[in-house]
């Protein structure tokens, strides 16, 4: 939406234009000398990336997605990381998950969960009742103003390719979202939390709904939006407070047994351990 | 009804395969269809009864053949592709009817070879712009919308066809499937405002030209019609009562016993 119709790129053309600014950026970055590039939608006669990336041969790169099958292809193609941004929670994003994961299966790729990516609206309190007294009114200003988008905004014709417009309709991926979306604006704490469209609570109750989450959509990377709405400064950095205090290190490392994640920058691999077992 | 064959032509290098729908005998006629795709209707019909009536289905939007599109850039090429279908098929200078973005089409290509085009014939086309009358952005618009702002009356059967979903859901699947590329494929052409540079290049459009609006259209409003007929020398307008963004169909006799007076030799 904000590509097509607030900065006028034709629909059809998005996902073409946005592969070749893809091939655009990873050749700037791993090029060992100035270049020309002589593209169908950028032609840059000198092309020059300073700083260089500090990464070999480059930084990782993670792929946002709303389940179309060409994004999945993509990101397999180049082994990047698949991030669905949902904002409807696991129940409803658990479709194109295993989507995903089916796809990822029957090509026969490593089903490293750090393949995949999820965004969630996660609120943590004291206390389950405290988190509503607290969280609600900012959680319904975030769905009823903030996300508030007629669904022909969300994909205007071309906007998805024909395989996976296909893919889309035949198999009702988007069903599950649009079904429930009119009945938000009634909606209190509990429908969100019910929903999982929020994960929401006491410490150990986000700990609980999160693990189950994480462990049901097989994702590695978890993007955690803890600014939700119109929370303000203070509530917002005692969310950010109580989830990297009481939540993070509980469920950080449930994969790492098993799975490296290799979307996350080498270097910083191990920090990211030291750092979370200081917390 | 008059019996339609459907032909598939390879065109630009073979990588645009289109249906192009033929009936009748005569003189030709092309018809280029709106953004919704290609549907025989009555109009057609009625033109075939004295015509031969070519209906080519614009690149991308023949089942199929969906990537077609992919092989043209942008409204040049489109209509260097449309230069190519017309010697493929066998037409120097035929009658070209365009109803909405294919009027807009049949304008560019009447520009861009003045020779290549009799006559023609504009059915509320799309292709200029004025601030005070904007088109509306017919893609992001719902379906009752757009059939509350296309038609005339629009709880009469013409307009509730639009709207009936078919019972049998893998054929309400192909139905949606195939309107939503069709929009697509057209849109590539004019989005985001359909005003690609034809004012420019009207003035060279040589063909007599019958520009006809309904009254009531209220996607393309019709303050266009005079737009159009002031920048094209040999035109002339009529302006159809009781009908919006679709004069040949809710008033078929009507525009159809014009638009056949206009056309014959």
């Amino acid at each position: 939406m904000d590509a097509t119709l607030c900065a006028g790129i034709t629909p059809i053309e998005q996902r073409e234009r946005y592969y070749e600014a893809h091939d655009l950026i990873l050749k700037a970055w791993t090029a060992d000398d100035i270049f020309a590039w002589n593209g169908k939608y950028y032609q840059l006669p000198k092309v020059n990336v300073w700083p260089r990336p500090i990464q070999q041969p480059h930084p990782p790169v993670w792929i946002p997605g709303l389940g179309s099958l060409s994004t999945w292809e993509f990101a397999a193609q180049h082994n990047h990381c698949y991030c669905f941004l949902s904002y409807y929670g696991p129940k409803a994003g658990k479709n194109v998950m295993d989507g995903f994961w089916q796809f990822i299966g029957e090509r026969g790729i490593e089903p490293n969960p750090y393949r995949a990516g999820f965004l969630q609206l996660v609120a943590v309190a004291e206390t389950d009742a405290k988190a509503e007294a607290l969280y609600e009114k900012h959680i319904q200003y975030f769905y009823n103003k903030s996300l508030h988008i007629p669904p022909e905004y969300f994909f205007p014709p071309g906007h998805q390719d024909y395989r996976s417009l296909e893919n889309n309709i035949r198999k009702g991926i988007f069903k599950s979202y649009f079904d429930k979306l009119d009945d938000i604006p009634n909606w209190k704490f509990k429908d969100f939390v019910d929903e999982g469209f929020v994960i929401a609570g006491s410490p150990a109750t986000v700990r609980d709904m999160l693990t189950d989450a994480v462990t049901d959509l097989r994702v590695g990377n978890l993007m955690v939006l803890l600014h939700i709405g119109s929370m303000p400064h203070d509530l917002t950095l005692k969310n950010i407070d109580m989830f990297s205090s009481e939540v993070m290190p509980h469920i950080h490392d449930m994969w790492d047994n098993q799975w490296e994640n290799h979307w996350w920058p080498e270097k910083l691999r191990t920090k990211r351990q030291a750092s979370i077992a200081a917390l | 009804m008059v019996a339609v064959q459907e032909q598939t032509v390879s065109v630009w290098k073979n990588q645009i395969n289109p249906k192009v729908h033929v009936a009748g005998s005569g003189p030709a006629v092309v018809f280029l269809h709106g953004a919704y795709g290609l549907t025989w209707d009555p109009f057609l019909d009625t033109l075939a009864e004295q015509f031969t009536v070519y209906a080519p289905e614009h690149p991308g939007t023949t089942l199929g053949d969906p990537d077609g599109v992919k092989a043209l850039d942008d409204l040049w090429d489109l209509v260097l592709y449309y230069d190519e279908l017309f010697a493929q098929l066998g037409l120097d200078s035929p009658t070209v009817i365009g109803h909405s973005f294919g009027g807009m089409v049949a304008s560019e290509i009447a520009a861009c070879y003045p020779q290549r085009v009799g006559k023609l014939v504009l059915l509320n086309p799309i292709g200029l712009w004025r601030d005070d009358a904007p088109v509306k952005n017919w893609m992001i618009l719902p379906m009752e919308e757009v059939v509350k702002a296309a038609f005339y009356d629009s709880s009469g059967p013409l307009a509730q066809q639009m709207l009936t979903v078919p019972e049998d859901e893998k054929e309400a699947q192909d139905l949606q499937i195939r309107v939503t590329w069709s929009l697509a494929c057209t849109g590539k052409f004019v989005w985001p405002i359909p005003d690609k540079g034809l004012k420019k290049r009207i003035h060279r459009i040589a063909a007599p030209t019958l520009i006809v609006w309904g009254t009531e259209d209220k996607l393309v409003p019709p303050a266009y019609a005079e737009e159009f007929g002031s920048r094209i020398a040999n035109s002339q307008i009529t302006m159809v009562e009781q009908a919006a963004h679709l004069p040949h169909l809710e008033q078929l006799e009507r525009v159809s016993g014009l638009v056949r007076d206009f056309i014959q030799p």
